[in-house]
């Protein structure tokens, strides 16, 4: 646990300073009041609007530490809705229209993971085929129109809340801690990180690449899935041509700015998670402050490249360096002080 | 003497497009008419051009992202200064390129010197300059220039009743002049060079860094080239227009036959991929009774097949080197 | 001299690589360059080149101080190399690639008909003639060896250097090399040629140097020396007295093998080859670089695909067709590249140690932090792992701890043989002798190991059994008083006739 708050500190410390940079733009922000049958506020508000960017980023996560890219989760996205919004049109009831979804997400990441492993194609053109073909999948099942539906069952799950908490945002939490557990408890984690920074070596010491590779792009169809049938519940229909748009690259920055490198190996699920809430703090505070939203495009861009700066391999031994110096000093400090 | 092997990948594009057109055609004769052609060039001008600085950077073994934004930019950045101030458009036009070249090449720049993914640092690029084009308007913003009404109407009457417009020769212009740059100059033999093997290439003497930062100013230059024709065809700059057009370019790149590892394809051969693209929407309105959606899916499968088809072209090579 | 180097030093954290390198090379010479891997060889080529910055010495070229920064700079200099693989890019043309930086222009463009022109009348002087407008990939290796001699003597034409450029040829193609090599030394230019076939090397060159560890052995005429000389200045032998004495009897003369391998082979790699291993056994693998040795383990842990073949134990036939199905039949691999097969670096030392123990248990049963602690702790103390914790990533390690950590992890698999592939390469010589330790250790318990080295001391003080490979034979087999270095290099240097030309 120590090590956890060590390895996200500065992501922690990042979000507390977009967090307080908004409060003194909106005071406000903080407020929290229950309305009598749930949680309201700008900061509920965000963690509800972080759903479906952490879900992806779960699943992003776990690719990118295998050194891989998943860009068609957008898409699952909406084909996942529209299966949802699909099935509970055709009477099939909310456990059946949810496992439709989700099925159709691992089917997704199937497809995905056999392109990458097996067939061995790189794993951006792999799901470029994916994010291309798939939103015409789904407007094929939605045939063009925006489907809606007035199931209040499905809706529940975009716009309900449990013991006063927005439904998405549980939904989220317990996904993120589930999938961190299960990393974390077994020895998936190592697996998956050990086949992100040398596959060969891990292939030879009998660990199976194939079968976990797979394993990781269903793992994100998965997620995808979740956040599909999420943004198609929350507004009751599924829109094949904007549900889910452009959200594979907010799962990408998340998890950038969670601390995970694109390089593959370490990850932390937690980093991505505090990520996923910067950016939802980001378009919130923007939308707050009377902004035109679009601004948070350009803030984005920013924080991008600072990141990458950061973790440049090119600056990094410099990095190293500066923190020798640091060490240096204040070893010598210490070593004065008594 | 046989046929360089080089030239499959361009030659099964060719042929899938002749093939296709050949379709169309038994079905609606319509097809084979001027009208036809000439909106196929036209309607595809803006992407054609993009898909040729696409073509560079993907031969390079890189991708640029941020082309789509770029195009909406320039829609936007030539409305806004139209309205806003009394500049020429000519004076507007060379304004707008010099930016988005410079934009290129500092992304060119950010990918040699930190040494990070293409990918991730033109998606930067992607949400800058869309984010840019926001802070502008987030409106449509209509030109209505003289010099505008003349450009758009700018066209020549084929036989037929085609219209060969202005943006439509531009397109095939700047497809000729991509493939002597990517063919015929020491600067396209460094773009191979590059996409062949970084490291080899640095032995054989090629500015790795300048060159980088040369293709990505050159892929800024045609997408702002793009948006200026993107403009011109719409009339209007829009904020939120060309989303996905980089995905669309790179579909167009790979079914033209480039290899998108990078070291391998003709500028040419994009050019097909794009009309073949255009076909098929052509083919569904014609149709009628398709949607558009089919479009999509239509393209992924002309996507997976052509990377299948050199997952095994690049295989058979590999074979053919360990049996000799 | 055309080329003069001066106790010429390069280190690398945790090696040095040369110390104090002397060597020479005359125009209208041909001089080899000689030692086995880690010797230093690719160290002073890539000094030459402008690869690497030396860190000590001088050199000169027709008698000038350079001190080339870059391959750009060395080429411009005079000095061009042609290595076995990439040289040139195969996605571009013969004739791209043979003026590439110095095409024929036009009006800015790159005049197609005259670069063909000029790349024709380039090959014609070694008496080829292709369509050059071909893709190079298109072409053989042979084709691609001469067209980067080409290049490299055009564009450079004082010195070339040949690194292994005759490892995946044929003979008949072997023949043309060499015969435009004989054309250049002619025409005055100074040759180093680098290779593992001795019979090329006494076929072609004039003086021959070899390297070992990093310094120079000897500089002699080809015609000087004979090839069972040259094998032992390559392989060494100072430290054969003290070598051979405490390897007692464990082994299980008389015994049914534990392990049997028949007719084990693949097409083109390694010829099918008997190998019976005994409980508790440490059997050599001993032959130059590129003998088969390698493949031989790479065969038997199932990292290449067999072509023939089978393995059996006691109780039947034992698959080993992939890493996993040979781990699952108790076989551990530590590779000869511990950087690129062996560790995970950014793994700490303790989830390095139990990777392979976690993978064999599937993933959803995992070894519990305790556990695990102590198993690293364990190995830590067992192998003297200098550390400063479990947690350290491997890949801040020495290359010395490295490689034990990566013989922990199959230790702690407790395998029933345990296939080293030169455990000892390029760590320092206390580490070395621990290591050699180890495996007196291990093999006490009844675990068989099958240790390839280039090293004869170490295969004469470790094994109980030598087994020879040349050529991609397995071709002698030495036990008990008859495993001395003599014998061992006697049966490497048995002369091959021309089988060595047939060896790709």
């Amino acid at each position: 646990m120590g090590q956890t708050l060590k390895r996200i500190a500065p992501q922690l410390v990042t979000l507390t300073l977009v967090v307080a940079l908004v409060t003194v733009i909106f005071p406000n922000f903080l407020a929290v009041s229950f309305d009598g049958t749930r949680f309201v506020g700008p900061a509920v508000d965000v963690l509800k609007r972080s759903a479906p960017v952490a879900l992806l980023g779960v699943g992003m996560t776990l690719v990118i530490a295998t050194r891989g890219i998943d860009l068609s989760v957008g898409t699952i996205m909406a084909i996942s809705g529209a299966v949802a919004a699909w099935a509970i049109t055709s009477g099939m009831g909310l456990p059946a229209s949810v496992a439709l979804a989700i099925g159709a997400g691992l089917m997704a990441g199937l497809w995905n993971g056999c392109l990458v492993a097996i067939v061995g194609i790189q794993p951006i053109v792999a799901t470029l085929i994916l994010m291309t073909s798939g939103r015409g999948i789904a407007q094929l099942i939605t045939e063009g129109r925006i489907l809606t539906f007035s199931d209040a069952n499905l809706a529940f799950i975009g716009s309900g809340s449990l013991l006063g908490v927005p439904f998405p945002t549980v939904l989220w939490i317990a996904t993120a801690v589930i999938v961190a557990l299960l990393m974390r408890r077994t020895a998936l984690g190592m697996l998956i990180e050990a086949t992100g920074i040398n596959r060969a070596a891990s292939a030879l010491a009998g660990v199976n690449a194939t079968v976990l590779l797979i394993a990781v792009y269903m793992a994100s169809g998965f997620c995808a899935s979740l956040a599909g049938i999420v943004a198609t519940a929350d507004i009751r229909g599924a829109d094949a041509n904007n549900a889910g748009l452009w959200l594979e690259l907010d799962a990408i920055l998340a998890v950038v700015i969670g601390g995970n490198s694109l390089l593959g190996g370490r990850f932390s699920i937690a980093g991505t998670m505090i990520g996923a809430l910067i950016i939802q703090t980001i378009n919130t505070g923007i939308m707050l402050s009377g902004f035109p939203s679009e601004y948070n495009l350009v803030i984005k861009a920013v924080l991008v490249l600072v990141i990458l700066v950061l973790q440049s391999p090119n600056l990094a031994a410099d990095w190293l360096f500066v923190k020798s110096l640091v060490k240096a000093r204040r070893a010598k400090v210490r070593s004065e002080t008594p | 003497m046989s046929l360089n092997p080089r030239l499959y990948p361009l030659l099964a594009t060719i042929g899938i497009f002749l093939v296709g057109y050949l379709i169309s055609y038994l079905q609606f004769p319509a097809m084979l008419s001027t009208r036809v052609v000439g909106n196929l060039l036209t309607d595809n001008a803006y992407l054609g051009i993009v898909a040729v600085g696409m073509t560079i950077v993907i031969l390079s073994g890189g991708i640029d992202l941020s082309v789509g934004s770029v195009i909406a930019f320039s829609g936007v950045f030539i409305a806004v200064m139209l309205r806003e101030t009394s500049l020429h458009p000519l004076a507007v036009f060379a304004l707008l390129l010099i930016i988005t070249t410079a934009f290129g090449a500092a992304m060119g720049w950010l990918i040699h010197f930190l040494a990070m993914p293409a990918f991730i640092v033109t998606l930067a690029g992607m949400f800058l300059a869309r984010g840019v084009a926001y802070m502008m308007t987030i409106d449509s913003v209509a030109i209505s220039h003289p010099f505008y009404s003349m450009l758009t109407s700018a066209y020549w009457l084929m036989p037929g009743k085609g219209r060969l417009t202005l943006i439509g020769v531009l397109m095939l212009i700047s497809v000729l002049i991509g493939a002597i740059i990517a063919h015929r100059t020491r600067f396209g033999a460094s773009v191979f060079a590059i996409g062949g093997g970084e490291q080899t290439a640095r032995l054989m003497g090629v500015n790795v860094g300048r060159t980088t930062v040369l293709i990505y100013a050159f892929s800024g230059l045609m997408a702002g080239l793009s948006g200026i024709v993107f403009s011109i065809y719409t009339g209007s700059g829009y904020p939120l227009a060309t989303v996905g057009t980089e995905l669309t370019a790179i579909a167009a790149v790979v079914i033209g036959g480039t290899i998108l590892t990078g070291g391998a394809g003709y500028v040419i051969g994009t050019l097909f991929g794009v009309l073949t693209m255009g076909l098929i929407q052509t083919y569904i309105v014609f149709d009628g009774t398709l949607s558009s959606w089919w479009t999509k899916i239509v393209i992924g499968l002309l996507l997976l097949v052509f990377i299948l088809l050199q997952k095994g072209l690049l295989r058979l090579t590999a074979f053919g080197e360990a049996g000799s | 001299m055309l080329l003069s180097i001066r106790s010429l030093s390069k280190e690398f954290p945790g090696t040095k690589a040369l110390q104090g390198v002397d060597f020479d090379l005359a125009a209208g010479e041909v001089h080899a360059l000689l030692g086995e891997n880690g010797a230093g060889k690719s160290t002073l080529i890539k000094c030459l080149t402008g690869a690497y910055r030396r860190d000590a010495g001088e050199i000169l070229l027709d008698g000038q101080a350079i001190d080339p920064a870059s391959t750009a700079e060395a080429q411009a200099l005079g000095i061009g190399t042609v290595y076995q693989e990439v040289n040139l890019l195969p996605n571009l043309t013969v004739a791209q690639n043979l003026t590439f930086g110095r095409e024929p222009r036009r009006f800015g463009m790159v005049n197609r008909r005259a670069q063909s022109a000029r790349a024709r009348e380039m090959l014609a002087q070694y008496g080829i003639d292709i369509d050059v407008e071909r893709d190079l990939g298109a072409y053989s290796v042979a084709i691609r060896q001469i067209v980067a001699i080409a290049r490299a003597v055009e564009f450079s034409g004082k010195v070339l250097i040949l690194d292994e450029p005759t490892a995946s040829l044929d003979a008949a193609e072997v023949k043309m090399l060499f015969s435009i090599v004989r054309k250049l030394r002619e025409q005055g230019l100074g040759i180093i040629f680098v290779s593992h076939f001795l019979d090329q090397v006494f076929e072609l060159t004039d003086r021959i140097t070899v390297l070992r560890n990093g310094r120079k052995i000897v500089t002699e005429r080809t015609r000087d020396i004979n090839r069972l000389r040259l094998i032992s200045y390559m392989l060494g032998r100072e430290l054969e007295e003290a070598a051979r004495d405490q390897r007692t009897a464990t082994k299980s003369i008389g015994q049914k093998p534990m392990l049997r391998f028949e007719g084990l082979g693949c097409k083109g790699v390694i010829e099918p080859f008997d190998l019976e291993v005994g409980k508790g056994e440490v059997i050599g693998l001993a032959g130059l670089l590129g003998s088969g040795r390698t493949e031989t383990a790479e065969l038997i842990f199932g990292v290449r695909g067999a072509s023939s073949g089978a393995a059996q134990d006691d109780k039947g036939r034992i698959a080993h067709a992939n890493p996993r199905e040979a781990i699952a039949a108790g076989f551990g691999f530590t590779p000869e590249d511990r950087k690129v097969d062996g560790i995970v670096a950014e793994l700490s030392v303790r989830e390095n140690i139990i990777l392979a123990l976690q993978a064999r248990r599937g993933w959803a049963a995992p070894l519990s932090r305790a556990e695990q602690e102590r198993l690293a702790d364990h190995y830590i103390g067992l192998l003297d792992i200098r550390t400063s914790s479990a947690e350290k990533p491997v890949g801040e390690l020495s290359g010395g701890n490295q490689q034990k950590v990566v013989l922990a992890r199959w230790l702690a698999m407790n395998p029933r043989f345990l296939i080293l592939d030169e455990p000892t390469r390029g760590i320092d010589v206390g580490a070395h002798a621990e290591i050699l330790r180890l495996i007196q250790e291990i093999t006490k318990e009844g675990m068989a190991v099958l240790l390839i080295s280039s090293e004869l001391d170490e295969l004469v003080a470790a094994c109980d059994r030598v087994i020879v490979v040349r050529d991609r034979r397995h071709v002698a087999e030495l036990d008990g008083d008859r495993i001395t270095s003599e014998a061992i290099v006697h049966a490497i240097a048995q002369p091959g006739a021309a089988s060595q030309f047939e060896a790709a």
